[in-house]
């Protein structure tokens, strides 16, 4: 299954504390997935994962590669940004947990529950962070998945 | 599979050909890409329309029109006629003419019997509460009163239609208890005729798609209609307070903000004018917002009293709504009894389901959607992208993906089709230079030589 060709693939690059444009690429794979036909429970979850993931970048790191790439049967989604990394990835996983600043809680982020939505809306989800350099999540999104049921409650 | 009801097709936003000047107005406004001018007119693709009437507000030819009914046809088609004023319709007048004055003005129209939507309103709202209290249903819940909103939902926005509202409209719980009287009364259904007093085409497509029972609606009246009529009578009318059971709750529904005031304490969000609730729906799909219990959203500025056919300015009679509100204070309470009568009867109970439209997709085999996809990405690379409409299509995207569609060409860019022609006129100029062989010796000559030479002597490119 690994091995099956991508049917399509694209890398767009995120602009740390750039508000403005921050949800633009999320919105793109939105619209990639739609025209596509995908099941719409299907892309609700991806979108709110990639959301939560472009954000993270958008807020904690200063810049990121954000790679979705489709296969037959699932949607695979990297972000790889050069920021502080994480240092307790157990901790920062719990929610209500952030170390975002008040002028970002202020624009309504940092309730803390970022990763803990992008583990219940994705199949797989892996983090590496390198602290003082940077954080790369991987996150798959089965077709066949037996979440596509189950609402996401934030 | 995607059912298809006869009714899907009806649409009450039309064209009138004579008018259009197939200038580009409409096609840049529409929300949902719904319009292409084709042969110097405008057409509006019926699969996409969500009958907002956004057309109908900016084309400056009046070349879009509602299909209503006209009220003097209406009132002859049944013997026991029943009019149904929207909540926007009181808030046209000037607030010293009272909601009881301006039924009265219905029955000296002609109808036999008013019941007020804005009642309707104030009977869901208590029903939207206990919905609301529900563990379990999935948040933000978007509110269904307003057609167009539900159908943009169903087309552009296909994973929140779990979220929208499952109850009926205040119309359709008007229109059925107001049925169901007329019958306790004695009057045969078929005797019976129900009509909407509508702000907007939406709502006279929701008519049209009234289900065939007790909820039947026979016709959809304009608020513009129905105002000259009463204003030409303004000094006949007698203030009948029988007639009326709304208050506050219900007429505050006439503008935005009204659903929300009607419920109880809670974090809702209201938003007004179709090009802000895309934005905020957005957001919703991104999973922000989910802290938020209810969200009220009306394809009108405004709310309903923004709606096309409306006749005031809706920041007037939006003055005119929150002195309406002052004016009737006093909630009429469904008895115990009547409340159990109406639920047992499924008055509340939504008719037509909510129903995701896959039209946004390109193929329906996803392998082929992604392929087209980046075609039109590689179309898009070729075009200007100054999205100014000059090709038919709302923006350069847009041509790209009727080009996909089989339903554009490229060239249909006049930027694109200028420089295919330089192109080619270049080369009809370079061909013109070129001499036949026939007529020079020496050149024909050369060139039969050259192409010896390169036949056999390839790699010595170096001289
Ligand atoms: N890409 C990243 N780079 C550095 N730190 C990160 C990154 N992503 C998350 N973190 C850290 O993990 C914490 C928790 O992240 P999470 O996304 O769960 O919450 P949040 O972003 O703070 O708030 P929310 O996502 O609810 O708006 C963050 O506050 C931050 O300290
Ligand atoms: S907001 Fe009201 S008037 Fe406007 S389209 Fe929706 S239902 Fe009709
Ligand atoms: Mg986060």
């Amino acid at each position: 299954m690994e091995n099956r060709d991508p049917l399509f693939e694209v890398s767009r690059e995120i602009v740390g504390a750039d508000f403005q444009s921050a949800g633009d690429i999320s919105g793109e794979v939105k619209k990639i997935l739609l025209q596509a036909g995908f099941p719409p429970p299907f892309i609700r979850r991806i979108v709110i994962a990639a959301y939560e993931a472009e954000m993270n970048v958008v807020i904690h790191a200063f810049k990121g590669i954000f790679t979705t790439v489709i296969y037959p049967d699932k949607v695979h989604i990297v972000i790889d940004d050069e920021g502080p990394g994480i240092p307790d990835l157990e901790l920062a996983f719990q929610e209500g947990y952030s170390t975002a600043p008040p002028h970002v809680r202020e624009l309504g982020f940092g309730a803390g529950y970022g990763l803990s939505n992008m583990r219940k809306c994705s199949d797989t989800l892996k983090i590496d962070s390198h602290v003082g350099e940077g954080t790369r999540v991987t996150m798959d999104f089965l077709v066949k998945s037996q979440r596509d049921g189950a609402e996401v409650e934030k | 599979m995607v059912l298809k009801l006869r009714s899907d097709f009806f649409h009450s936003v039309l064209l009138d050909e004579e008018k259009c000047k197939g200038c580009t107005h409409c096609i840049r406004r529409c929300p949902v890409e719904a319009i292409r001018v084709k042969g110097g007119k405008a057409k509006i693709d019926e699969e996409l329309c969500i009958d907002c009437g956004e057309c109908i507000r900016t084309c400056p030819n009046h070349a879009k029109y509602a299909q209503t009914d006209s009220m003097d046809d209406t009132l002859q088609r049944f013997k026991y006629s029943i009019a149904l004023p929207a909540p926007a319709f009181y808030p046209q007048f000037q607030p010293n003419i009272s909601v009881g004055k301006l039924l009265d003005g219905l029955l000296k129209l002609g109808f036999h019997e008013v019941f007020e939507v804005a009642r309707g309103a104030e009977i869901l709202a208590e029903e939207i509460k206990k919905y609301l209290s529900l563990k379990n249903i999935p948040k933000p819940v978007i509110s269904s009163a307003c057609p167009a909103v539900v159908r943009l939902i169903e087309e552009k926005f296909p994973s929140l239609t779990g979220t929208l509202l499952p109850l009926d409209t205040p119309l359709g719980i008007a229109a059925r208890i107001a049925r169901m009287r007329a019958m306790e009364k004695g009057y045969r259904s078929e005797d019976i005729g129900v009509f909407f007093v509508t702000p907007c085409p939406a709502k006279v497509t929701e008519v049209r798609q009234s289900s065939d029972d007790v909820g039947r609606i026979d016709g959809a009246i304009s608020i513009s209609q129905v105002y000259s009529r009463i204003m030409n009578m303004l000094d006949e009318l007698e203030e009948q307070k029988s007639l009326q059971f709304s208050s506050w709750k219900g007429i505050g529904w006439a503008r935005s903000g009204g659903e929300q005031e009607s419920l109880n304490e809670g974090e809702y969000v209201a938003v007004d004018g179709i090009h802000d609730v895309m934005s905020v729906f957005e957001k919703i799909e991104m999973g922000e917002l989910s802290g938020i219990l209810y969200c009220e959203a009306q394809a009108c500025v405004g709310g309903c009293i923004g709606g096309v056919l409306a006749v005031q300015n809706p920041f007037l009679s939006k003055v005119n709504v929150q002195q309406l509100v002052k004016r009737y204070p006093e909630y009429h309470l469904l008895d115990d009894r009547e409340g159990k009568e109406l639920v047992r009867e499924g008055v509340f109970r939504r008719r037509r389901p909510f129903q995701a439209r896959d039209v946004l997709k390109l193929d329906t085999d996803y392998r082929k959607a992604l392929e087209k996809y980046q075609v039109i990405e590689h179309i898009l690379e070729n075009l200007p992208g100054l999205d100014c409409g000059a090709c038919g299509s709302p923006t350069c995207r847009a041509l790209a993906e009727d080009v996909v569609r089989e339903k554009a060409q490229e060239i249909d860019c006049p930027f694109l089709l200028r420089e295919k022609m330089l192109e080619l006129s270049r080369e009809i100029f370079d061909l013109a230079s070129k001499v036949p062989q026939t007529m020079n010796e020496e050149r024909g000559k050369q060139t039969i030589e050259s192409n010896q030479d390169s036949g056999t002597a390839t790699g010595e490119s170096g001289s």
